[in-house]
């Protein structure tokens, strides 16, 4: 570690948030407490506490690793985590007094697996700031981590739904009681290959043809790798029965790919595709049904979910009403951590916490939390406009994008403004997979932001800032220098 | 590079602005409506919360609650089970609730305007203290002898109903219907389980959960005889005039027979001997030479084709509701009087239906000189700490006929009771008067058998109306048993002291 005199590594203020948000968390476990048991233990601060260490013990890696990665994601991550775990043993508390059973210890529960769990993620993100100490090594592995991604999003659609079903939704894999979610990592390894792909092809695909209404429009041969993900992601959408999925490894594609041409027809070109492509399932599901039905019935149950025919149905519209209800009961104040009764709500541990957290911290806690989670994506937009080099670019802003993309399709589902998808709530939903997956993504975020904020010429590297070095090759791609 | 990121940045803040604007829509704009939807158990539990106000009659809790241990915290109980069903109902927690439960539901579940001062007081105590209490009119001993006597009725019929109302206030004494219903299996907190109840009750043969007293109407036979003689007397007839009678009368299509050959079987009758033998021939004639629209305006008079009244609470006018009675089409196609119908009708067969409430009312009105009152079941409303918060006040409902006409209508009861086709409804030391019917229905089936009476104490003070109909009643004089029902609710309500 060594840090360049001028150059703020902000190491401190990152400390000072995250005691801000444990101290929340902090709160939030002792309110629990009072509207549960009507007084507060003597304990509620032990999970807090074992959650500050844990994050504390992640900030002095970055002190070493990246001393000058962006100083907010770690924080508002850490609050984010901070209120699952704190959320999660909210509802183990609720259902043991409810079965009167002893109240769980601080590691029992869907709670102390959480923690557990932020354990892990943690180790996952400090293992990658250690071994990962230039993002750009990355780009080597890009073949291997593209077919590791196809792989992993396809080993759901291909096993039998006893084994990757849940909730209508294809997007598991099953072993006995533990389960994963493959789509979760493989969003990270396809973003990586991505990137290097796009950094390869750019020059090509900016090759325009054609001037249609203002727009340029790329040559015909030149659409084959966009038409090829679309097919791949309506593969998803039909056999892994999941808009939300879909839609987010196609949107992840497209806008790497916009980014890296900085062609707003491709977007446009994205947009008509995924657009008429669902349209066409829902069509299909009304007329043919077989592999569509399922989209077609979600876009039903999105359509009118109070009707007593949808509300009635099995696998209708049941949790997402019990969603919805659970919302508006919260109102604009919320009814106080532990003083709601979010256990009506199906599924509120995984796909529903941030309904079940809504009737508790109301709309101006969860607008709290939209704008944590707003924070985390800027910043990582932030790192990405930064740093010097087109694939940490790519890789930056690819990542920082599918989490917004992720965020905005499962609440998005939840608060019935788009059909319901199996997603997790990133960092908030109980389940490990979810949980490490995306602190790997902020771990890269990290990475990157210390090159983007550092100094120039590699990660704490002994150069000066000073005059910019000439473009470099990067395993065959170019890298250039971003004019100030 | 750095364009596309910037815009990125920019599509992400629309997205969850739409996020952010569609919570607002959740859980600001349509908060209320979640908040208070039928589908949110949070309703449900809200109600559970603190105790449901007790339902109470004579000092006897007909409905409490018993503190559980799920997230329902109090379970309903109705400790006299089907006797009270009809009246009481029951508050299910899922499905709709009916009788009392829903009427008072506002009070009983501490909502009411009436209990503001007890809610604040709460907000200051933080007391969770529940709901108020509703005292009911009924007679317990009158209740239970009327569903235990319609229960173990002499001639095995399996439907019935009665009602007992005291004829000076309106205040209901006992409200019957067999067969009844455990309205406790139906509160249980198992939803499932009393969803499954209803539904076999609902398929279950003579409907257990009709109110018969209140929503069923059937023809009300010779019982309807005192309409029209309420008609006659008030057109110009005394008791002892002599109305044309005889062993056969036909009339259009209609050929009206009495009872057995014994019944006024001479050419004339006395209006009182009439009624006193419960002469049909004379009936049908009197009806015929009334006319259809004084028969009929006498039966409006009384209550007949009225579609609004409720049983409940004088004050907000809610309650069981009462189907209307009706004396039918009496006219033929062309607009002229069809006198057959007409000559059956004052008999009280064809298209003539009632309410058993309605011909309690009928007796009701006799034996309060004319003044027929509102009829109601809630006396009292106590908040928590038993104050009263309202008393009823008795309300006329209407005038049908006046004073004379009553005394003179009374006297002509009293003789059915004491030397006519009644004496089964005497009782020793009141003065009983009354009228039996029976009722002809679907053809080759038992006629029903009606009573409707009064009885006055030795003060000569109307102490209660009755009306008893059982359907249905096998091996002749249907009726009888309906007089004998009848005279031992009566005897109950009087002794009960109301």
């Amino acid at each position: 570690m060594s840090r360049i005199p001028g150059l703020k590594t902000r190491r401190n203020a990152e400390l000072g948030l995250l005691a801000f948000a444990m101290l929340l968390v902090m709160a939030f476990g002792a309110t629990v407490e009072a509207n549960q048991f009507d007084t507060i233990t003597s304990t509620f601060w032990v999970p807090a506490v074992l959650l500050s260490i844990l994050f504390l013990g992640l900030h002095v890696v970055i002190r070493f690793t990246a001393p000058y990665a962006d100083p907010v994601l770690l924080p508002a991550v850490a609050l984010i985590n901070g209120i699952g775990v704190a959320f999660l043993r909210r509802l183990d508390i609720a259902r043991a007094i409810s079965n009167d059973e002893d109240i769980p210890g601080i590691f029992a529960g869907t709670g102390g697996r959480q923690l557990a769990w932020t354990l892990a993620s943690l180790i996952l993100a400090t293992v990658l700031l250690l071994v990962v100490r230039d993002h750009k090594i990355v780009s080597r592995y890009a073949y291997t981590l593209g077919l590791a991604g196809i792989v992993l999003v396809m080993i759901p659609a291909v096993l039998p739904s006893s084994l990757s079903e849940v909730n209508g939704a294809k997007l598991w894999i099953k072993f006995g009681s533990f389960s994963i979610q493959p789509g979760e990592f493989a969003k990270l390894a396809l973003v990586s290959f991505f990137a290097y792909y796009l950094v390869r092809k750019r020059e090509v695909l900016s090759l325009a043809s054609k001037r249609f209404l203002g727009i340029d429009f790329p040559r015909g041969r030149d659409l084959g790798p966009v038409v090829t993900v679309w097919l791949l992601s309506l593969l998803v959408l039909v056999f892994e029965k999941d808009l939300g999925t879909a839609l987010m490894y196609f949107g992840l594609f497209v806008v790497t790919l916009y980014v890296a041409t900085e062609r707003s027809s491709w977007l446009i070109i994205g947009l008509v595709l995924f657009f008429g492509g669902v349209y066409l399932a829902y069509l299909l599901g009304a007329s043919v049904g077989g592999p569509f039905a399922n989209f077609y019935d979600r876009a039903e149950v999105w359509l009118d979910p109070f009707s007593d025919a949808n509300y009635d149905r099995v696998g209708g519209s049941y949790q997402l009403v019990q969603g919805l209800l659970g919302l508006g009961s919260g109102g604009l104040f919320g009814s106080g951590p532990g003083g709601g009764a979010p256990g009506h709500i199906p599924e509120v541990r995984t796909d529903f916490i941030f309904a079940g957290l809504g009737e508790e911290i109301g709309l101006f806690g969860l607008s709290a939390l939209l704008v944590c989670y707003l924070l985390i994506v800027e910043r990582g937009l932030r790192a990405a406009i930064a740093v010097r080099d087109s694939f940490g670019k790519l890789v930056a802003g690819g990542l920082a994008f599918t989490l917004g993309l992720q965020v905005f399709v499962i609440l998005g589902g939840i608060t019935g403004l788009i059909p319901l998808t199996g997603q997790t709530t990133p960092f908030l939903s109980g389940g490990g997979s979810s949980l490490m997956a995306n602190w790997l993504l902020i771990g890269m975020l990290l990475r990157i932001s210390n090159a983007a904020r550092g100094p120039a010429g590699g990660p704490a590297g002994p150069e000066r800032p000073g005059p910019k070095k000439a473009p470099t090759q990067l395993h065959g791609a170019m890298t250039e220098v971003i004019k100030p | 590079m750095n364009a596309p990121l910037r815009r990125s940045g920019v599509v992400i803040m629309v997205l969850f602005g739409l996020i952010f604007a569609n919570l607002n829509w959740v859980q600001a704009y349509k908060a209320d409506d979640y908040r208070t939807s039928y589908r949110n158990p949070r309703v449900q539990e809200a109600e559970y919360d603190r105790p449901r106000g007790v339902i109470e009659a004579d000092g006897t809790a007909l409905a409490q609650n018993q503190a559980t241990e799920d997230d329902l915290k109090y379970l309903r109980v109705y400790p006299k089970g089907e006797a009270y069903a009809p009246v009481i109902g029951y508050k299910p927690v899922s499905m709709g609730s009916v009788g009392i439960e829903e009427s008072e539901n506002d009070f009983l579940s501490g909502e009411s305007d009436k209990l503001f001062a007890d809610r604040l007081s709460d907000m200051f105590t933080g007391d969770n203290s529940g709901g108020g209490n509703v005292v009911l009119t009924l007679n317990t001993k009158a209740q239970e002898v009327a569903y235990k006597q319609l229960k173990n009725n002499e001639r095995g019929a399996t439907r019935g109903a009665a009602v007992a109302i005291d004829p000076q206030t309106g205040a209901i004494q006992a409200l019957a219907s067999f067969p009844s219903y455990d309205p406790n299996e139906l509160v249980t907190h198992d939803k499932t389980a009393a969803s499954k109840t209803y539904n076999v009750l609902l398929k279950k043969e003579n409907n257990p959960l009709l109110n018969r007293a209140t929503s069923q109407t059937l023809p009300p036979g010779s019982t309807f005889k005192v309409v029209v003689s309420a008609a006659a007397l008030q057109n110009g007839y005394d008791e002892d005039t002599e109305i044309p009678a005889g062993s056969v009368y036909t009339e259009g299509g209609a050929t009206i027979h009495n009872a057995e050959d014994e019944v006024c079987p001479g050419s004339e009758v006395t209006l009182k001997e009439a009624l006193t033998e419960s002469c049909n021939t004379g009936y049908a004639k009197l009806g015929v030479k009334l006319g259809a629209d004084k028969v009929k305006a006498a039966a409006k008079a009384f209550g007949f084709e009225d579609d609004t009244l409720k049983v409940g609470d004088l004050e907000s006018g809610d309650g069981l509701a009462v189907a209307a009675s009706h004396t039918g089409e009496i006219a033929n196609e062309d607009g002229s009087t069809d006198k057959a119908a007409l000559a059956q009708s004052s008999i009280g067969q064809r298209d003539v239906r009632m309410t058993p409430v309605q011909g309690a009312l009928i007796a009701a009105a006799v034996a309060n000189g004319g003044e027929e009152m509102r009829p109601y079941l809630v006396q009292k409303l106590l908040n928590q700490d038993r104050g009263t918060v309202y008393t009823a006040q008795p309300k006329t409902l209407r005038t049908p006929i006046s004073g004379t006409v009553a005394s003179k209508l009374k006297d002509m009861m009293v003789s059915v009771v004491e030397n006519g086709t009644g004496t089964n409804a005497q009782i020793d030391g009141y003065t009983v008067g009354g009228k039996t019917g029976t009722a002809q229905n679907v053809e080759n089936a038992d006629p029903h058998g009606w009573f409707i009476g009064f009885a006055f104490n030795d003060k000569g003070e109307a102490v209660s109306a009755v009306c008893v109909v059982l359907e249905n009643v096998s091996g002749g004089h249907a009726s009888a048993e309906a007089a004998r029902i009848a005279g031992l609710i009566m005897k109950a309500a009087a002794g009960g002291g109301n």
